[in-house]
């Protein structure tokens, strides 16, 4: 579903085998846009960006699943089951395409699961709100897939083949996602008092969250120019956010929604919105492990995790057992 | 009652049963052991939630009332559902969910054969397709209890443990009452008495390999098929149902 990581370089130690002439070419292959496959030379940067990029995109795909698997059980139609269902499986078929994009890279999957398990690797930080009505469903669709797209998109162009790869399918599933969470919207806008008051309350608690997921200012951003040098990353957080406020406020004024920001106005010069400013206070409180539902969205995972110990355990134990009986 | 409304009330039973069953597997998103069996549940809980809505779309024309497929999941209360006992049964672990789930899919894929023969025609089709999906459900379930019981001791302690408790719900999937014995007569319906001979033989031959044993027969629990349900329905529909109960007529 998304990824916050553009901006997080990897350590920036680097092994003594990376002499300059390494490195330049290396450049020179990314600038005239080729693709740098798992077994080629690669810094050890590059590598380290990569592998925290895509596990990371890879535990959001995972992690994802909580807030919509959370309506599953009450659809409010087998339609809408079958497709949230549908939708709830595609995620989980991200998380899988992308931890073997990663295992590319030298790390396996297993230690990238733990790394979540133990906190230490982050996922994207809208997750960690919970899904209060029905509507919320349809929210994350428009808005939360929504920006997903935005990100996404440039990312099949990346730089390192395998991420490129599986983004193509990524992005073309994710978009039936965002049409489907525009539907729900659609359908309750046009239903009963409570079903738009329905919708207005998950926008209204959903839009500065969004628009959060592009990750902070670019003033602010770190680690922006090494990923966009090494053409992991294609546009700025801003320019991806702004892209993403102009197509989605005239999807609201379709939907008969109120986008909640005062400071929320068309600017005729530039062609623009222009917004108001995100409380980036909450942003960090929320990635440091301080959300609504931080706590409990690892725990799940967790307790599924350590639930399951016992069911890996008898497979291996049946898959030993086997390879010893052909050998016999 | 009618041979008509004999079919309605068995089509009916077909589709509570695959709609009853996906509702719980739905209750495992997201807490499934490893990724791929996550890949694996969403998939079959679809096919069954596409499997419920083709028998109840088809139950609600026979029947000419305007009833559509969310009428009848989401606007009847548990004494009109006909489901399994054995489906309605919380997940437990793993095991338990796993069993459940064998138990009734190698009934299930004969049931489905026999409605292929049967003389209604839109039955026999919506059978011929739930088929081809069914043998692949049976194939998981099957390669994984033998996993389960040849696996670890225990794992092999819960898998046996699973099938001695879902077995006292096998029983009703056999005991033909008025409606199974209407569909028979009227449209060459199944005969439970020979798709139990056959049942034994499939899951004894996984079971076997499975290095577990067969539960004796012993008192079988039933009711679910006419209405009479435990107490476990009763929380699932009401979660099921919410939205549709709390805002009547609305359009999702």
């Amino acid at each position: 579903m998304y990824t916050q990581g553009l901006d997080q370089a990897g350590t920036d130690e680097q092994i003594a085998v990376e002499t300059d002439e390494l490195l330049s070419a290396f450049q020179e292959r990314i600038d005239a846009e080729e693709k740098i496959e798992p077994k080629d030379w690669m810094p050890e940067a590059y590598r380290r960006t990569l592998i925290r990029q895509i596990s990371q995109h890879a535990h959001s795909e995972i992690i994802g699943m909580q807030p919509e698997g959370n309506w599953l059980t009450r659809a409010p139609s087998l339609k809408r089951k079958v497709i949230l269902l549908a939708k709830v499986q595609d995620e989980a078929g991200h998380g899988l395409y992308l931890y073997s994009a990663a295992e590319t890279l030298g790390v396996s999957r297993a230690q990238m699961v733990a790394d979540l398990l133990s906190g230490k690797a982050k996922y994207s930080s809208i997750f960690n709100y919970p899904t209060l009505t029905w509507a919320d469903i349809g929210t994350i669709g428009w808005l939360v897939d929504g920006a997903a797209i935005m990100n996404q998109i440039p990312l099949c162009r990346c730089s390192y083949g395998p991420y490129a790869r599986a983004m193509v399918r990524v992005c073309k599933e994710e978009s039936f996602h965002q049409r489907q969470g525009f539907d729900i919207m659609h359908t309750l806008c046009r239903g009963s008092d409570e079903q738009k008051a329905m919708a207005q309350g998950a926008l209204n608690r959903w839009w500065w969250p969004s628009l959060m997921m592009f990750g902070p200012n670019d003033s602010e951003s770190k680690h922006s120019a090494q990923s966009m040098a090494w053409k992991i990353k294609r546009f700025s957080n801003d320019e991806l956010r702004q892209k993403f406020v102009d197509a989605t406020v005239q999807q609201a004024d379709f939907l008969g929604l109120r986008v909640p920001d005062d400071e929320l106005r068309f600017d005729e010069d530039s062609g623009h919105y222009r917004f108001g400013e995100i409380d980036w206070q909450e942003l960090f409180d929320v990635i440091a492990g301080n959300g609504p539902c931080n706590k409990q969205r690892l725990e799940k995972r967790r307790q599924a995790h350590s639930n399951g110990a016992w069911v890996r355990e008898a497979a291996q134990a049946y898959a030993s057992k086997q390879a010893s009986r052909a050998a016999a | 009652m009618s041979a008509n409304q004999a079919l309605i009330a068995y089509t009916l039973r077909l589709a509570d049963n695959a709609l009853i069953l996906a509702q719980r597997m739905v209750e495992l998103v997201a807490a499934e052991p490893e990724l791929e069996e996550e890949l694996a549940n969403a998939n079959f809980a679809l096919d069954f939630i596409g499997q419920a809505r083709m028998f109840y779309t088809y139950a609600g024309e026979l029947e000419g009332q305007g009833r559509s497929e969310d009428d009848f999941a989401f606007m009847r209360d548990e004494r009109e559902f006909g489901n399994l006992l054995l489906l309605e049964q919380p997940n437990g672990h793993f095991g338990d969910a796993l069993v459940r789930q064998f138990l009734f899919e190698a009934f299930y894929l004969h049931l489905l054969e026999a409605l292929m023969r049967c003389s209604d025609q839109r039955l026999c089709e919506i059978a011929a397709r739930a088929i081809k999906e069914v043998k692949y459900h049976f194939r998981h379930s099957s390669h994984w209890l033998v996993r389960l019981g040849d696996g670890t001791e225990l794992s092999h302690n819960r898998a046996q443990t699973s099938l001695d408790d879902a077995w006292r719900y096998t029983g009703e999937m056999f005991t033909a009452d008025e409606i199974d014995t209407a569909m028979q007569e009227n449209f060459d319906g199944p005969d439970l008495a020979s798709i139990h001979e056959l049942w034994r033989r499939d899951i004894a031959t996984v079971v076997v390999e499975a290095t577990l044993q067969l539960p004796d027969d012993q008192w079988m629990a039933s009711g679910g098929k006419q209405g009479r349900h435990s107490e476990h329905l009763g929380f699932l529909l009401a979660e099921m149902q919410y939205l549709q109960r709390s805002f009547p007529g609305a359009t999702w």
